[in-house]
């Protein structure tokens, strides 16, 4: 299975390295010729408003929400969570997101980088605790009908999942933990 | 409604190195501009950038100017942070932690030890492992690579030399770091050791670069970058990201310059991409002979 990661700006390097450990073909996606050759998508951490309008900048906005209307699998780490979410809070007029996971996003919402943590979450679904690394993360405010929460910090959502799309506030590249990654790509193989 | 870090979670701890390392990690691929006042951030946030470095003066205009170059006012950088909402990151004279701790205090995302100011210290760095909000430093070569890390900086960025639109001092500086760092993957164990003694750095470090193939953190560039190739170039040779100072404000258009940079710095492998974003930007800034510096920036930080 060919899994791209989405690769305008951000943490591209790790996620491609943690999909390759999950036994993927794993891609940088920065064109839509590229896009057209995956099978699935991540959408890393890094800065959402520079992804969004480099979306817009290189024609890639439109065939990928295509895609995504189509089912592709999509993972959203971070800034990926909120070019996924159904609507954004605390983010620039201007920026635009694929409405695919039906939920609120607030940008920054622990605050600024010296309120960046790390923390072991529970998630459902896995054995042992998944150890987060929050980075300027955002958090969850509201969630949709058909929106799983599968890990939150205090009464915060900060893994949500609806059909294909799975959508994490933290660093699951970061950690050196693939069991993200398996699950996305067991996801992404149905 | 802010968001707080549950106690009841098992261990949530700030400032760890692993969160200063990640957000240069999300900056991977993107373009931090140098700005003086809100106005020159929303352009250069509308141009794509992934983090503003907030200023009093340019390098070009430090360099004009002469003096002591400081700190900046926190009201203006106060004024920057309201301005955007992209990291925001600000410069301390080497070896000033007095000046860190106000900038920690006025919770900007990243603090430079920067050569640009004037140094405070003839001799030693901040202990950058006393703070919680990150640090990047410049450096030459692997060694003074090393010994930053070493004191606790979470980001590198090839020095060059500020403010002269030449980036030749940038390009000396990455192939110096990332050559030593091949021949250094080539060293037996015994080797390792005669390095280690070279490059004036702790052991460990150096073992693990010999080991890992590159630094244990990010390494972006800075110093002379004027032109989307420019950028092309330093992302080619294995820059992660690149700083752009008084290469956007100085010149003709900084909001299409500062655009097509961040275009070339996505697409740095491509070249018929590279060639569109360089037509019709007007004159970069004028740029500096190095031979003609009285002072070489660079040189500052030991």
């Amino acid at each position: 299975m060919k899994v791209g990661v989405l690769a305008l700006q951000g943490a591209v390097d790790a996620h491609l390295r943690a999909l390759g450990r999950c036994g993927a073909d794993a891609v940088a996606v920065k064109t839509a010729e590229a896009l057209d050759g995956v099978d699935a998508l991540v959408l890393p951490g890094g800065e959402s408003t520079t992804m969004s309008m480099l979306l817009d900048r290189f024609e890639l906005r439109a065939p990928l929400a295509e895609r995504l209307a189509d089912g592709m699998a999509a993972f959203g780490t971070c800034a990926g969570m909120i070019l996924l979410a159904a609507e954004v809070l605390d983010g620039r007029a201007d920026q635009r997101s694929f409405g695919v996971l039906d939920v609120a996003v607030r940008r920054n919402a622990f605050g600024r980088q010296v309120d960046s943590f790390e923390a072991d979450l529970a998630v459902a679904g896995l054995d042992g605790p998944f150890h987060g690394v929050f980075i300027r993360a955002p958090v969850v405010e509201r969630v949709g009908r058909d929106v799983e929460v599968l890990a939150s910090v205090g009464a915060a959502p900060v893994l949500c999942r609806q059909g294909r799309v799975l959508a994490s506030a933290f660093h699951p590249e970061l950690s050196g933990d693939d069991r993200l990654h398996e699950l996305f790509c067991r996801l992404a193989e149905r | 409604m802010s968001a707080t870090p549950d106690p009841s979670v098992a261990g949530p701890e700030t400032g760890t190195m692993l969160v200063k390392r990640g957000l240069a990690e999300m900056l991977a691929g993107g373009v931090i501009m140098d700005v003086v006042d809100p106005d020159q951030a929303r352009i250069a946030e509308d141009a794509g950038a992934v983090a503003v470095m907030a200023l009093e003066r340019v390098p070009a205009d430090i360099r004009r100017d002469g003096g002591v170059a400081r700190m900046s006012d926190p009201e203006m950088i106060e004024g920057i942070k309201a301005a955007v909402t992209i990291p925001v990151m600000a410069k301390a004279r080497i070896g000033h932690f007095v000046e860190a701790q106000i900038l920690e205090a006025l919770g900007v995302d990243y603090v430079d030890e920067s050569e640009v100011l004037t140094p405070a210290d003839e001799a030693h760095h901040i202990d950058k492992w006393a703070f919680t909000v990150p640090f990047v430093c410049g450096a030459t070569n692997l060694g003074e690579a090393l010994r930053r890390i070493s004191e606790g900086a979470a980001m590198i960025r090839s020095k060059g030399e500020a403010g002269t639109g030449n980036i030749v001092e940038a390009v000396r500086h990455l192939r110096s770091i990332l050559g030593d760092i091949r021949k250094l993957t080539q060293a037996d164990s015994a080797e390792v050791f005669e390095w280690a003694k070279r490059l004036q750095a702790p052991l460990p470090l150096v073992q693990e670069v010999a080991a890992t193939g590159k630094l244990p953190v990010p390494m972006f560039c800075a110093g002379g970058i004027a032109t989307p190739a420019d950028a092309g170039l330093v992302m080619q040779l294995g820059a992660e990201a690149v700083f752009v100072g008084s290469g956007i404000f100085k010149s003709d258009d900084p909001a299409a310059r500062a655009k097509a940079i961040v275009e070339a710095t996505t697409h740095f492998g491509d070249p018929t991409i590279l060639a569109k974003v360089s037509r019709g930007l007007g004159d970069a800034m004028p740029g500096l002979e190095i031979g003609g510096l009285d002072t070489k920036l660079a040189d500052r930080g030991w």
